[in-house]
């Protein structure tokens, strides 16, 4: 009798979060350690993932404050594989004239900064062919070979 | 003024309160027919007293030009320097009468594009700020991605606006369409400017909109929005008797806090006729230059 009392009632707690997508914490738009991202490139490793449902969590960020800005470099772990990345859109809230996107976009690179796809599905913030110039060094890895294959700036 | 009014407080619309006091805020939708009656008095008035006569919408069409609603912020020397400054700057860039919910184009230069311009359309969802820092924030879905530019409409680097659609919509802030079905948001980029009579009204867009499921951005059901389509249908228990927990249904009535938020309309008469002349003649300008343009671009056809 007692058991069951209990399991009602518990039914009644849950009833209310189970629906309601409960949160401990607010939603987190930056790109920290285990954010999932959403590739945006053709890649065919990439492309299963998104299709699985299993998006990449990314395990790493490239830069000192361990939180991804538009350009930056991130490792990501893609269905039980470590593979590097650059962040080409933010959901988080951007400066004057930088598009914040919807999601977080990723283009999976190698370490020569070659993309392992051909195509991004996705418009791309002309911001990034300023930063990614820049941060491009004479004899490190080329990241504006990613520049080549967006279809479209915004 | 820019903040949200409360829009269901006929209170203060039958109040005389507002004939001294106008709220610079567009009203959305709010047009009906006891403001037409408002505002037929304030002008009747106006010309009794013998002031300069300016127009009725000026304080919705040039609403950039007035001090901020945050009276702490309020500095009436900083303020005259900055309109002097948006003037300057009106006279380069032809800055068009847009609000809320309007399509507009913005064309801003870019040192690495092929043509070292890059242009947004995207639907008007916010407003913020007053003076030379006017910042306003376009939507668009493209490629099934939405995506938020904001841009400072008196920025160096802005090379052209345009409005597309001169409309406005429900609300006066429309952050919610990054919750809303896609198709809501979705423009086309390659979209022809419609052009509307002039001195015609202002048309007013009352589209509904759906909501994407739970999780939101924000909490859209405490901001008193006119343009979802029945909100509780995606809450639950917890969020709506939080809804009704937050709610402060009195605020409509704190005469304090409209005192504060609102700029008196001697005040913006006086700021108003600073700047009429000029605005004037910045505008006559641009509509030459426009024409000209027009010419120019017809004219080889007619050669062969």
């Amino acid at each position: 009798m007692q058991t069951t009392s209990i399991l009602s009632n518990l039914r009644a707690v849950t009833s209310v979060f189970s629906k309601s997508h409960f949160h401990t914490t607010s939603i987190c738009n930056e790109v920290r350690l285990l954010t999932r991202l959403r590739v945006v490139d053709n890649s065919e490793i990439g492309k299963q993932a998104m299709m699985e449902g299993k998006p990449p969590k990314t395990i790493h960020v490239y830069n000192r404050q361990h939180v991804g800005y538009i350009g930056d470099k991130v490792m990501v772990a893609i269905k039980g594989q470590k593979k590097k990345g650059i962040l080409v859109g933010l959901k988080q809230m951007q400066k004057v004239r930088v598009p914040r996107f919807d999601s977080n976009n990723v283009v999976l690179i190698d370490d020569n900064g070659t993309p392992l796809g051909t195509r991004i599905f996705v418009p791309i913030p002309t911001i990034l062919r300023t930063i990614l110039k820049k941060k491009t060094l004479a004899k490190g890895a080329d990241y504006t070979k990613l520049l080549a294959i967006a279809s479209r700036f915004v | 003024m820019l903040r949200i009014l409360p829009k269901n407080s006929n209170y203060f619309v039958n109040s005389q309160f507002l004939f001294l006091r106008h709220s610079s805020s567009a009203p959305a939708a709010a047009t009906n027919e006891k403001n037409k009656e408002i505002a037929n008095y304030a002008d009747k008035k106006r010309i009794k007293k013998g002031s300069k006569k300016i127009p009725n919408d000026f304080r919705f069409k040039y609403q950039d030009f007035l001090p901020s609603p945050t009276a702490r912020y309020r500095n009436s020397l900083l303020e005259k320097l900055m309109r002097k400054d948006m003037l300057e700057r009106r006279s380069q860039v032809h800055i068009p009468e847009f609000y809320v919910g309007s399509i507009l184009k913005v064309t801003i230069s870019d040192p690495h594009s092929q043509g070292k311009t890059n242009s947004f359309v995207g639907i008007c969802t916010q407003r913020e700020y007053t003076g030379l820092c006017t910042r306003i924030t376009l939507r668009n879905v493209i490629d099934h991605q939405g995506i938020d530019v904001a841009y400072d409409i008196y920025d160096p680097l802005i090379q052209k606006i345009e409005v597309l659609k001169l409309e406005k919509r429900l609300d006066d802030r429309m952050l919610y369409l990054r919750d809303a079905l896609p198709e809501y948001s979705t423009v086309d980029v390659n979209m022809e400017p419609e052009l509307l009579a002039e001195g015609a009204p202002v048309p007013v867009n009352e589209t509904i909109v759906k909501m994407k499921p739970l999780p939101w951005m924000q909490k859209w059901e405490r901001k008193e929005l006119k343009g979802i389509e029945n909100l509780d249908q995606y809450l639950n228990l917890w969020r709506k008797q939080q809804r009704e927990k937050q709610a402060t249904p009195w605020e409509k009535y704190d005469l304090m806090k409209e005192y504060r938020r609102t700029i008196p309309e001697e005040q913006q008469n006086k700021i108003f006729s600073e700047i009429f002349d000029r605005i004037n003649k910045i505008n006559e300008e641009h509509k030459i230059k426009a024409k000209a343009a027009r010419r120019t671009i017809t004219k080889p056809q007619n050669i062969r």
